[in-house]
């Protein structure tokens, strides 16, 4: 019998709609009880004095990069930076190599999560074979090997009849078809958002109606055929808008935003680092207050890392050159927390739309600290001020535009299954 | 030494008036002028091959005035003209800011002239060698000489003066400055010593 | 205020301009001697890192440094990632280890220039740097303005062309403006580039409107084989519709000068008359170009230890 006690925090259990003082008592990888006056004979003891006590968060987006690129990141050193950064379960997307689009794969996914990470890992399958966008994957066969949905995330599904097809035999599986909203034509050679900032920096520019034409086109396709749409990493305000409209007529349409895109604008792109170049581009003012709101008030229900690891010498390149992404599993919940210290967001919210929201999407436990829930714990300081130093950090990669800053927020310690995998003096474990 | 002068004109904000002294006033400019005109007469048996060239920006009113001195003294028609050194500068790499670059116009070419070198105040007597290196790139003069309106001595190259206004012991530390252009009454020329202290590098 | 290295137009305050533009006429002088060089940058090593290739600019450098008498040093990596043996940032890297006292940078991507000016301890100048600035042209294209209209202040400039491509617009949109000019550009619509009203232009899709008025008309070349049929139809039709002749010169003010940085599709963007013959001064351009660059090189070779070329004079 093993008791775990996290005592003396703020609860914040978006499940129960719970914001108040207390405790959480594990036993045995659950949880046992919550509040106050428990009985916590021979438990070893979690101090949460000052911190918060949240469900674990929950990664809807992230590339793990295993198999095949295991130079920028693997699954042990993904699962280490996620519990560092209070994730307890991680989505990883199926753009390896090979691509993750047969059971076998799923498996070794598994397989190794198993071994090396700390946290959950949930993978998500390609929807087309090969990513190529035409042909579907065996999506019984993936979900029974352990796969959790589906996308090609990475590429887009350009073929609409191919994108029809792929939402209507979903249903089969009754899970979500994530969708990476960008019209690769309209994209074209564009490496920064297209606008004033692409114009004054010269370089090609991708414009923001890349994603609202494919966010129309998909929410359309996804009334028709029925299935569980959910948005990849909005970033335009019109994509926002097409999700509200879609979502005020009940559509099952559900999406994210990552952290870069609540909090940075394509202003960031002008000393030409490439740890701003990104998938969507970074927008301009107007797209991350849209996104902002519609974080608020619901259209967006969670938010996404889409943790990209590069390797420095990829990025090292010209800005046309270098692939796009950033890492965001370590910093998240700090640049996160800017809509909870703005105002815009309770913090009981903000928890909601990091673990409640996403494991409700992805069909998981999670997001609750309800007794016999997994005791998936995170315990967070909001106030705490770190210096993030990326080579410091547990991801293999340092392609962060947060590196080098002081951030406020930082996990203290994640429990996964009512094991301690992640203090900040200790660090992770590996299992 | 004209490396530090402003780069338009010689007049100095009057900030510095009060500290500085006044070692030559326009009277005695134009005085020591007239005798160096007769010198340089008196020096050279072919006057028609001289030629007057200016180091700005102190040079400019005197190679003006003496020209205007061997018109009225032998009737000769003096070529004059304007060379900057700053390109030939030893020290440019060395010292802080880049200087800004002056007018340079040569009008006649330098071949089998005697070129005479006027500048305003001489010191280290690199200036001098910098115009030297200038001249030759335009040409082989025939002979070259120096009018210095003052020389407040402290060599560090061997140059010496064939013509001088004034001989003025200073510190080094000080600064010499020509003042005022002498076209008109209300712009005087005048050489005054700076102190130490206010002494721009 | 400018800094270490000269990256672009964006980053000069119109002083500094004037700065470089009037250490550029003394050069001018220089190059109007029978001995065209002078002993000022005499040891000094100034490496040309051209990764896109560029004969005319390269040229134009190679005559600037050697005029002052400087070591040049053509150093042209291959620029294709496949061909590619060192990363840029490990080549700028290396050759900072070398200790040149300039390197002059050209790429086809924007923003390489900056990147290897954050590496490098030499002062970087950009030859440049894809559609982003080409700051020596729009020098070189002021200085001409000046010359042939005595002043920039208050006159109209319009600019013609693949301005969403153009580094040569861009720069010379900051730099005209900052002069005092009113900036306008025209283009077939898709060649306009997003918010370029952002910049302080006005854009037109009317050649004729953008000519009302205007002291200078600089057309820009088209680039890119790979435009036609997408970007714009033929070159014919841009011909027709934006081509610059005599009589289309017409809607200008009179007196109006033609410029181009070359080399010049003719009949494309100019008839064959106006690349030739006044009002068009390409050739001034050209020679303003060596004046501009001996300018540049005077300026900012060689400070890799103290501050900016602009520094207070008498600041040690």
């Amino acid at each position: 019998m093993s008791r775990l006690l996290i005592r003396g925090g703020r609860l914040l259990d978006p499940a129960a709609k719970r914001d108040e003082p207390g405790d959480v008592l594990c036993l045995d990888g659950r949880i046992e009880a919550v509040g106050t006056d428990l009985d916590v004979r021979g438990a070893e003891v979690v101090d949460a004095e000052g911190a918060w006590i949240t469900p674990g968060f929950v990664d809807l987006h992230a590339h793990l990069r295993e198999p095949g690129q295991e130079y920028k990141e693997d699954i042990a050193s993904g699962g280490r930076a996620a519990v560092a950064g209070g994730f307890t379960a991680v989505a990883c997307m199926a753009n390896t190599d090979p691509v993750n689009d047969d059971p076998a794969m799923t498996d070794f996914i598994l397989d190794r999560a198993r071994q090396d990470s700390p946290a959950k890992v949930y993978p998500i399958a390609a929807a087309t074979r090969r990513l190529e966008g035409q042909l579907m994957t065996e999506m019984s066969a993936l979900i029974d090997a352990g796969a959790v949905a589906f996308s090609d995330d990475g590429r887009t599904i350009m073929d609409s009849c191919v994108m029809r097809r792929v939402l209507e035999y979903s249903r089969l599986v009754n899970v979500p078809v994530i969708v990476h909203c960008e019209d690769r034509t309209l994209v074209g050679q564009g490496v920064v958002n297209e606008g004033a900032m692409s114009t004054r920096l010269g370089l090609p520019g991708n414009p923001g109606i890349a994603e609202t034409v494919h966010v129309a086109r998909d929410v359309i396709l996804a009334e028709f055929t029925g299935a569980h749409l959910h948005v990849a990493h909005v970033s335009t305000a019109g994509g926002v808008a097409s999700i509200r409209a879609a979502r005020e007529r009940g559509l099952n349409v559900t999406a994210e935003v990552t952290p870069h895109h609540l909090t940075l604008t394509d202003e960031e792109t002008a000393g030409f680092d490439t740890n701003t170049k990104v998938a969507p581009p970074l927008r301009s003012a107007q797209d991350v207050a849209a996104c902002r709101a519609g974080l608020v008030d619901g259209t967006i229900d969670a938010i996404a890392t889409d943790h990209a690891p590069h390797a420095m010498h990829e990025k090292d390149q010209e800005f046309t050159e270098a692939p796009h992404g950033m890492i965001g599993l370590e910093t998240a919940a700090a640049v996160t927390l800017d809509l909870v210290r703005s105002g815009e967001l309770s913090p009981l919210a903000w928890v909601a739309r990091l673990s409640t929201a996403p494991a409700r999407i992805l069909r998981r436990p999670g997001g609750s600290l309800a007794p016999g829930e997994p005791a998936d714990v995170t315990v967070l300081d909001p106030d705490r001020r770190w210096h993030y130093d990326p080579a410091k950090g547990y991801s293999k990669s340092r392609n962060s535009p947060w590196a080098g800053r002081d951030l406020i927020g930082r996990v203290v310690t994640t429990i996964v299954d009512g094991m301690i995998v992640y203090h900040v003096d200790r660090g992770a474990l590996v299992p | 030494m004209s490396h530090a002068d402003p780069p338009n004109g010689s007049r100095e904000i009057g900030a510095q008036d009060s500290k500085s002294r006044s070692i030559l006033d326009d009277k005695g400019i134009r005085r020591a002028l007239t005798r160096i005109a007769h010198e340089i007469l008196e020096r050279n048996e072919e006057p028609e091959v001289l030629y007057l060239v200016a180091i700005p920006n102190g040079g400019v009113p005197l190679a003006r005035i003496l020209a205007s001195n061997l018109a009225e003294i032998a009737g000769l028609e003096v070529a004059v003209g304007v060379l900057d050194t700053t390109l030939y500068r030893d020290d440019l790499m060395t010292s802080g800011a880049r200087p800004l670059l002056r007018r340079t116009e040569m009008p006649s070419a330098v071949d089998e002239r005697v070129v005479v070198l006027v500048d305003d105040v001489v010191k280290t007597g690199r200036t001098i060698r910098a115009a030297m290196d200038a001249l030759m790139d335009f040409g082989r003069p025939q002979a070259v000489q120096v009018v210095g309106l003052v020389d407040r001595g402290h060599r560090e190259l061997p140059i010496k003066l064939d013509y001088v206004g004034k001989n003025v012991p200073t510190h080094v530390g000080e600064a010499v400055r020509l003042r005022g252009n002498g076209s008109d009454a209300e712009d005087l020329l005048e050489v005054v010593v700076l102190p130490v202290e206010e002494n721009a590098a | 205020m400018i800094g270490r290295d000269l990256l672009g137009i964006e980053d000069l305050e119109r002083e500094d301009i004037e700065k470089i533009l009037e250490t550029a006429m003394h050069m001018r002088e220089v190059g109007e001697r029978d001995v065209k060089k002078v002993p000022t940058l005499r040891g000094r090593t100034i490496v040309n890192l051209f990764f896109e290739a560029s004969t005319r600019t390269r040229a134009s450098f190679e005559i600037a440094g050697k005029r002052l008498s400087a070591d040049v040093v053509n150093f042209s990596p291959a620029s294709s990632s496949l061909k590619k043996a060192e990363s840029i940032l490990d080549t700028a890297r290396t050759l900072d280890a070398m200790d040149p006292d300039a390197v002059v940078v050209r790429h086809a991507v924007s923003g390489v220039p900056r990147r290897i000016a954050d590496v490098l301890g030499a002062p970087v100048i950009n030859a440049g740097d894809g559609a982003h600035e080409h700051p020596t042209q729009a020098l070189l294209d002021i200085l001409t303005v000046q010359q042939e209209k005595g002043r920039i202040d208050g006159l109209t400039v319009t600019i013609v062309g693949d301005i969403a491509h153009s580094r040569v617009a861009r720069s010379n949109i900051y730099g005209f403006r900052k002069m005092g000019a009113e900036v306008r550009v025209a283009a077939p619509p898709p060649m306009i580039p997003a918010d370029v009203e952002a910049l302080g232009v006005k854009a037109y899709t009317s050649l004729r409107e953008s000519l009302d008025g205007v002291d200078v008309v600089m057309a820009l070349r088209i680039q890119n084989e790979r435009l036609v049929g997408s970007w714009f139809p033929s070159v014919r039709e841009y011909s027709a519709t934006f081509g610059l002749d005599r009589a289309k010169l017409r809607y200008a003010r009179d007196g109006a000068i033609v410029m181009h940085p070359g080399p010049v599709n003719r009949g494309v963007e100019l008839s064959h008359d106006l690349a030739d013959h006044r009002p068009s001064v390409i050739l001034d351009q050209v020679r303003n170009g060596v004046a501009i660059r001996m300018a540049v090189l005077y300026l900012f070779a060689g400070r890799h230890r103290g501050g900016g070329p602009f520094a207070q004079q008498g600041a040690q």
